[in-house]
């Protein structure tokens, strides 16, 4: 198994490469559409905005090619604004559309007193439907969130874990081969680093 | 629900992690990748690690400490001190900093905030605001405590909130170093000044002083003297304030 993590320079993916380098995975950073070939897995990760990196992932070709991988049924794992980008469309920057692979829109959180925004620090993740990649992480377990901006989505048979914050909004969702979570697996310590071996070992099929 | 956070605050100089008192009076207290694993083992919520060097060496040093720790230690980490430019910053992400802070900056050219919210989304940015109690209002400082900016805490935090800032970490030189309890009156202003996240630091001496503040609503403490003189260490902590229901990370 290679997986592969979508670069496209919006910054940290040296905390992934650790993580799953340490876990004992082969990784491949991909910043050409040509690279995708190499790789039975891709991690879309997510630091940065919404409209910027769609700029950036349509420029390269990997938009495409991305979307070619998910068609074959290949895993897709999206991470914090990588979940998001997997959405129809995003306002953060101006309208701009997503990859639509599931579909949804992005939206701000509002002002709600009197919760803070954004949305950072330990919270708990709460499993609305089984799936591979929560395999073995105990119920209640926090994950490290830390976004201003969540994923509304249009199919709630789409969401498999929700987050308390000022609202339910979706913490882990997925359709098919791709999946989404809003919380940094790479920076969740243990439950992360399990959901993160979970994903390598799924073939995505469900 | 959210739960509170507990920071562990590393000064880095001349490759060695630092303690101060009132911001001078540097004192060594370890080494960065290895006191920032032990803090990591010990259930420490995030890491900030920040540069009080001058000069582009010290913060390509800090650069080049990032880039270590993001690689070995899987704990969220925000690093600043010297970000002058968006090219620092963008430097620091690239290391695998998860958020910067933003500091002296915010004073001399505070679009530089707006600047990198744009590119990094406004979760990224921390604003440090470093303040000293003088003739009954908080001044705030820049370049660590040594230039008086003029401004008022209630404008600053308007003006960063206003350009994108993610998270206020603001700080009682006054205080800082002398474990003495953190400056709560600050606590309490800040909070009604902030509609982001705030993080406190500055005096923390016992877990007392913890449990004081979060009951006040901060979202996080940082602190420094807390885990580098004593016993203390953020597991111990958090068994302390797991007493009075403080919610706490659960893995």
């Amino acid at each position: 198994m290679t997986i592969g993590i979508i670069d496209v320079g919006l910054g940290n993916i040296g905390s992934l490469s650790g993580a799953l380098y340490s876990q004992g995975w082969d990784i491949e950073l991909i910043d050409s559409p040509e690279k995708i070939k190499q790789v039975t897995h891709l991690i879309l990760p997510g630091v940065g905005s919404f409209s910027v990196a769609m700029e950036r992932l349509e420029r390269s070709g990997l938009s495409k090619a991305i979307k070619f991988f998910a068609q074959d049924g290949m895993p897709i794992l999206g991470i914090c604004l990588g979940m998001q980008l997997l959405a129809d469309k995003g306002v953060e920057g101006g309208l701009c559309a997503g990859l639509g692979l599931i579909h949804g829109d992005i939206r701000p959180f509002g002002v709600v007193q009197p919760f803070r925004f954004p949305h950072v620090g330990w919270n708990v993740m709460n499993k609305q439907a089984s799936h591979p990649v929560l395999s073995g992480i105990k119920a209640g377990a926090d994950f490290y969130f830390v976004h201003g901006y969540h994923f509304t989505v249009r199919d709630k048979s789409d969401i498999v874990g929700l987050t308390d914050y000022s609202l339910n909004f979706a913490s882990v969702i997925a359709n098919r081969n791709v999946l989404g979570v809003q919380f940094h697996p790479e920076k969740s310590q243990k439950n992360g680093l399990r959901l993160l071996d979970n994903f390598c070992n799924w073939s995505g099929g469900c | 629900m959210l739960k509170k956070r507990i920071i562990p605050l590393e000064l880095l100089k001349n490759d060695r992690l630092v303690k101060s008192c009132n911001f001078s009076e540097h004192r060594d207290v370890g080494h960065p990748i290895k006191s920032s694993k032990v803090y990591s083992d010990q259930d420490a919520d995030e890491l900030i690690l920040l540069n009080i060097g001058d000069g582009d060496l010290e913060f390509d040093n800090l650069v080049r400490v990032v880039g270590k720790l993001a690689f070995e230690c899987f704990v969220p980490l925000s690093a600043g001190g010297g970000i002058r430019k968006f090219g620092d910053a963008e430097k620091l992400f690239e290391a695998g900093a998860d958020r910067v802070v933003l500091n002296s900056a915010c004073y001399s050219t505070p679009l530089l905030i707006k600047e990198i919210a744009d590119e990094y989304g406004g979760q990224s940015v921390v604003v440090g605001i470093d303040v000293k109690f003088t003739n009954g209002r908080y001044l705030l400082y820049s370049n660590s405590g040594v230039i008086e900016t003029g401004l008022t805490l209630d404008d600053h935090i308007k003006t960063v909130i206003n350009l994108g800032a993610g998270e206020i970490l603001i700080q009682s030189i006054d205080r800082d170093g002398m474990m003495q309890g953190l400056d709560l009156i600050l606590l309490t202003q800040v909070l009604s000044f902030s509609s982001i996240p705030v993080i406190i630091a500055g005096g923390t001496g016992s877990f007392m002083d913890l449990k004081s503040a979060f009951d006040l609503g901060v979202d996080a403490v940082a602190c420094g003297s807390l885990f580098n003189f004593g016993d203390n260490n953020p597991l111990r902590a958090k068994s302390f304030l797991k007493n009075y229901g403080i919610p706490l990370k659960i893995l």
